[in-house]
């Protein structure tokens, strides 16, 4: 995989004990969290969890089956509550914030199981990611009044651009449910993008995709950081994607972070490589 | 105050059958996420076989009692297997919809055979009342707590205790997995409709014992107040219906004690509100979220 | 991939609509005005109208927002009751005798009679879409028993005669004509559509295919599910206020949840999500009745029949989502006789597609 991350990015401490890349230094970090932690009952799912993203980083989440990266983008975008914690997005706390508010203030996400809008087409599929897009009232749309016509055009003109990312124009009246399992994913994708966000978060983008087509994403998700000037976190298993294309990456385990750093840190930390991988038996 | 405690008792009997009533619509909802809108309807139906066999066909009442009972329970597993059963993957939505034409049905075909006015069943139990202190108390509305309690405590010692009870628990836990770990899911499944609807049956021997006529449409107001009852217990839970079913049957008491009766009715509904609205789970139900 | 693109231009598009409604709307009134088609019939066409408005917006809450209101009916009633309490009013003041009253009373009395359904949607919308599915159901079908009952029974509270309770509202003005209830219809299929073809539908839409997704894209699922529910109120009172009209005495017991489950029935039968479908099962289930007098005694079994079979059998209906559109039809019919083959949709690559190659 030599043509992803040509030159090793240098990854710098931040303030909050964490670290962003070096080019996203001088503006705030688009996440900080601190000390982020849920308690589903007696269970606590997520304890501690800190971290920071810088404006135009790719980022990873990883860790084994049921660390808790899920419910940390549950938190994210504020599914859960957190019980404890701060997150603070463009600079922003998103205490008490629900999940519409934040996606407006800027943090879009696509769902481990897919969740598109599977009776309606692709391109309405998009339309309804660039909603607060267009700016037009009931009444307006009633009357047909010339803000109607205006605002449609123009998201149907952003919509198949954004579908042109992954080649996708062509299918835009496409029932949703009825693409292949890998073109779904690339649609939630498109549509997450539809609304406009700072950070896009991906949950295992790659599921269910072969060796080629993980090539094509991890240089798409590489062009919409290029073209669109975001930042991405992304959970994932597939680690030849991770160790990609991942600039800072944070390991989870039982719901505490035990590693934070480059792919090339995270590759040698043994306690990343037990928590995969189990303790080495004793007299080897 | 002795009128108090002939309400009471009288919320007492009839919060019994709600009670019971309740136990069968719980009961299915835990079980396939279904509420059971022809529930009440084969209440109708027991009522309207009892009366069948005392009057038309002058058998003894004992007879009427056993074969009201097992009418229900034969109706409750065939509407399960012919309406339900092919739609056990659809949409909950279609399920409800499919079960309100069942009860629908069952209703107009009842009024196309019996004629829509209401017919006398004759005295299916009678023995002497009971005397307390000058409290009068009828020997219907004794059996009718009674045997209700009994009900209750029989399925639940059915539920905790025997093997299929452990079966009709994990199905409405988790059907796959049940199914999976070797359970006869579509039995145990029929199981639960024909308990539920052998409660009914004995529901609807108690009815027409303290109302004794039968009409087309009274199981759907008497399904409706004990789906209230399940509601406000809990529904999915056992206790819970039991204990909804006597409070709608006593706050219906208390309503047409203070001389309000038209809007008993009114009442029943405004309650099922305040509950869906404050605490929708009921009071012993459980909350089930929704994993993302 | 299909062309998609639209052959007749958009003003004419419009332009076809309304000269065809205005063209069925004519030849109707003068069959209707002329006597060729009886007052009694006319009646029965008047009842297929108020029972298409009833369906097309019951379909909003079930089809396109993916609800199960079963209180349709007390929106029903809730705008039958004021539009004849207004109306007779109106006539006992004689104003119904004036050119400007003839014309504008019972319009504006319609729009009240919408506007006080909307707000009862709006009141029962508030707590009840906080619930799923069944819950949704049965608070609905217990917010409809309670409208009823305090119809019956309010009277008694009030101390003066508002509704005659059981004994019903009479002598409530006949002004439901064939021209009325047509125009009625055509402003709730015109304003429901428009709705649904613009961001406002497509949201609705987005909350009945997956809530969760829909409010991570942004959307205010809370907002537009009171709006679709209030929508749906709005027109199903108006429809109450022509159903007044029609009869001439209203009474609670007709507006009960077997009225709720027939107008359902006609949603489910036509296809959840289709207005063409709510138009054509509407017009089917009300006219028949009248055209086949055994089927009438029968009517509620075939009913219940017809629910459960198309349940098990075709649960999306007889035209699932498939929603009509004319110049659809004739874009359909101008490309069979041109004889074009699709070409692919335009769109211009925002990044530059990957140049051949293969992987390393």
């Amino acid at each position: 995989m030599s043509r992803f991350q040509k030159e090793p990015v240098k990854l710098v401490p931040v303030p909050s004990h964490n670290i962003i890349p070096e080019r996203d230094v001088d503006k705030t970090p688009i996440l900080e969290v601190s000390h982020l932690g849920i308690d589903f009952g007696g269970l606590t799912a997520v304890d501690d969890f800190n971290m920071a993203i810088g404006r135009t980083e790719i980022a990873g989440l990883i860790g084994p089956n049921g660390a808790g990266k899920t419910t940390v983008f549950n938190l994210l975008t504020k599914v859960y509550q957190p019980t404890r914690g701060t997150i603070m997005l463009d600079g922003m706390d998103t205490a008490g914030m629900n999940t519409i508010q934040v996606n407006k203030l800027g943090i879009a996400r696509t769902f481990q199981n897919i969740r598109l809008f599977k009776n309606l087409s692709v391109l309405d599929n998009v339309l309804i990611g660039l909603h607060n897009e267009m700016d037009y009232h009931l009444a307006g749309a009633v009357f047909r009044m010339p803000s109607y016509w205006r605002a449609e055009k123009i998201a149907k003109e952003r919509a198949l651009e954004l579908l042109s990312i992954f080649d996708m124009q062509d299918l835009a009246d496409a029932q949703a449910g009825s693409l292949p399992y890998g073109a779904q994913r690339r649609l939630e994708i498109v549509r997450a993008l539809g609304t406009n966000p700072s950070l896009l978060l991906l949950d295992e983008p790659a599921a269910g995709m072969n060796p080629s087509e993980t090539t094509e994403l991890m240089e798409n998700i590489q062009k919409i950081r290029d073209t669109f000037k975001i930042a991405i976190m992304l959970i994932e298993h597939d680690m030849s994607l991770v160790m990609g294309i991942c600039e800072g990456i944070c390991v989870l385990n039982y719901g505490k972070v035990i590693a934070k750093g480059s792919p090339e840190d995270i590759q040698s930390n043994p306690q990343v490589i037990e928590a995969y991988l189990g303790k080495k038996k004793e007299g080897n | 105050m002795s009128l108090v405690i002939s309400q009471l008792i009288n919320g007492l009997q009839s919060g019994s059958i709600y009670a019971l009533v309740a136990l069968g619509y719980s009961m299915v909802y835990g079980i396939i996420m279904l509420l059971n809108f022809a529930h009440g309807d084969i209440i109708m139906v027991g009522a309207y076989i009892a009366w069948l066999v005392i009057v038309r066909l002058s058998l003894s009442p004992v007879i009427a009692i056993i074969l009201a009972i097992v009418v229900c329970t034969v109706l409750g597993v065939t509407i399960e297997k012919v309406a339900y059963t092919p739609l056990r993957s659809s949409p909950r939505l279609s399920l409800l919809i499919t079960a309100i034409g069942v009860s629908f049905l069952l209703e107009n075909l009842a009024q196309r055979i019996f004629g829509a006015g209401s017919q006398n069943v004759p005295t299916l139990i009678s023995g002497p009342s009971l005397n307390i202190g000058g409290q009068h108390i009828s020997f219907t509305a004794m059996i009718t707590i009674v045997v209700s309690v009994i009900s209750m405590v029989a399925l639940t010692f059915l539920v905790q205790k025997t093997k299929m009870g452990k079966a009709m628990r994990a199905v409405s836990e988790d059907m796959g997995t049940s199914q999976l770990m070797g359970i006869n899911v579509n039995r145990t499944i029929s199981f639960t409709f024909a308990v539920g609807s052998a409660l009914a049956g004995i529901g609807s021997v108690l009815y027409c014992c303290a109302y004794p006529q039968a009409s087309p449409t009274m199981g759907a107001m008497l399904g409706l107040k004990a789906f209230v009852a399940a509601v406000l217990g809990g529904i999915g839970s056992l206790p819970g219906a039991m204990l909804g079913g006597f409070c709608i049957g006593i706050a219906e008491a208390a309503v047409s004690a203070i001389g309000l009766s038209v809007w008993k009715d009114g009442v029943v509904f405004a309650i099922l509100i305040i509950v869906l609205i404050f605490k929708p789970t009921g009071i012993l139900g459980k909350v089930i979220n929704e994993k993302v | 991939m299909k062309n998609n693109q639209k052959i007749i231009p958009m003003p004419f598009r419009y332009l076809i609509n309304i000269v065809l409604f205005a063209a069925v709307l004519f030849l109707m009134n003068t069959l209707i005005t002329g006597g060729t088609i009886s007052k009694y019939y006319s009646g029965v066409i008047s009842s297929i109208g108020i029972s298409i408005i009833l369906a097309v917006s019951l379909n909003v809450a079930t089809g396109y927002l993916g609800q199960l209101p079963l209180g349709h009916a007390g929106f029903m009633a809730v705008g039958a009751y004021t539009s004849a309490l207004i109306m007779r009013a109106v006539m006992a003041s004689g104003f119904l005798k004036t050119a400007v009253g003839s014309v504008a009373a019972f319009p504006l009395a319609l729009l009240a009679a919408g506007l006080v359904a909307a707000l009862f949607g709006l009141l029962i919308g508030i707590p009840a879409l906080r619930l799923k599915g069944d819950y949704l159901a049965i608070l609905t079908l217990g917010f409809g028993e309670i409208i009823r009952v305090v119809l019956l029974n309010i009277d008694n509270v009030l101390g003066f005669k508002l509704t005659n309770g059981a004994a019903g509202l009479q002598k409530i003005p006949k002004t439901t004509t064939f021209l009325i209830t047509f125009l009625c219809v055509g402003v709730t299929c015109f304003v429901i559509h428009t709705m649904m073809k613009s961001r406002h539908g497509r949201a609705i839409l987005s909350i009945r295919e997956n809530e969760i997704a829909a409010e991570s894209c942004g959307i205010n699922t809370t907002y537009y599910k009171t709006l679709g529910f209030v929508v749906s109120a709005f027109f199903a009172g108006v429809a109450g206020g022509l159903y007044a009209g029609n009869i001439g005495i209203l009474n609670p017991s007709a507006f009960g949840f077997m009225k709720s489950i027939e107008i359902l029935v006609m949603v489910v039968l036509g296809g959840m999500g289709s207005m063409l479908g709510s138009v054509l099962s509407a017009s089917v289930l009300t006219a028949l009745p009248e055209f086949l007098r055994s089927f009438a005694d029968y009517r509620m079994i075939v009913y219940s029949l017809v629910l459960v079979i198309v349940m098990i059998f075709k649960p999306s209906g007889l035209m699932g989502t498939y929603d009509f559109s004319l110049n659809g039809l004739l874009d359909k019919l101008i490309r069979l006789i041109r004889g074009d083959r699709g070409t692919p949709g335009g769109g211009q690559s925002l990044l530059t597609k990957k140049e051949g190659g293969t992987n390393e």
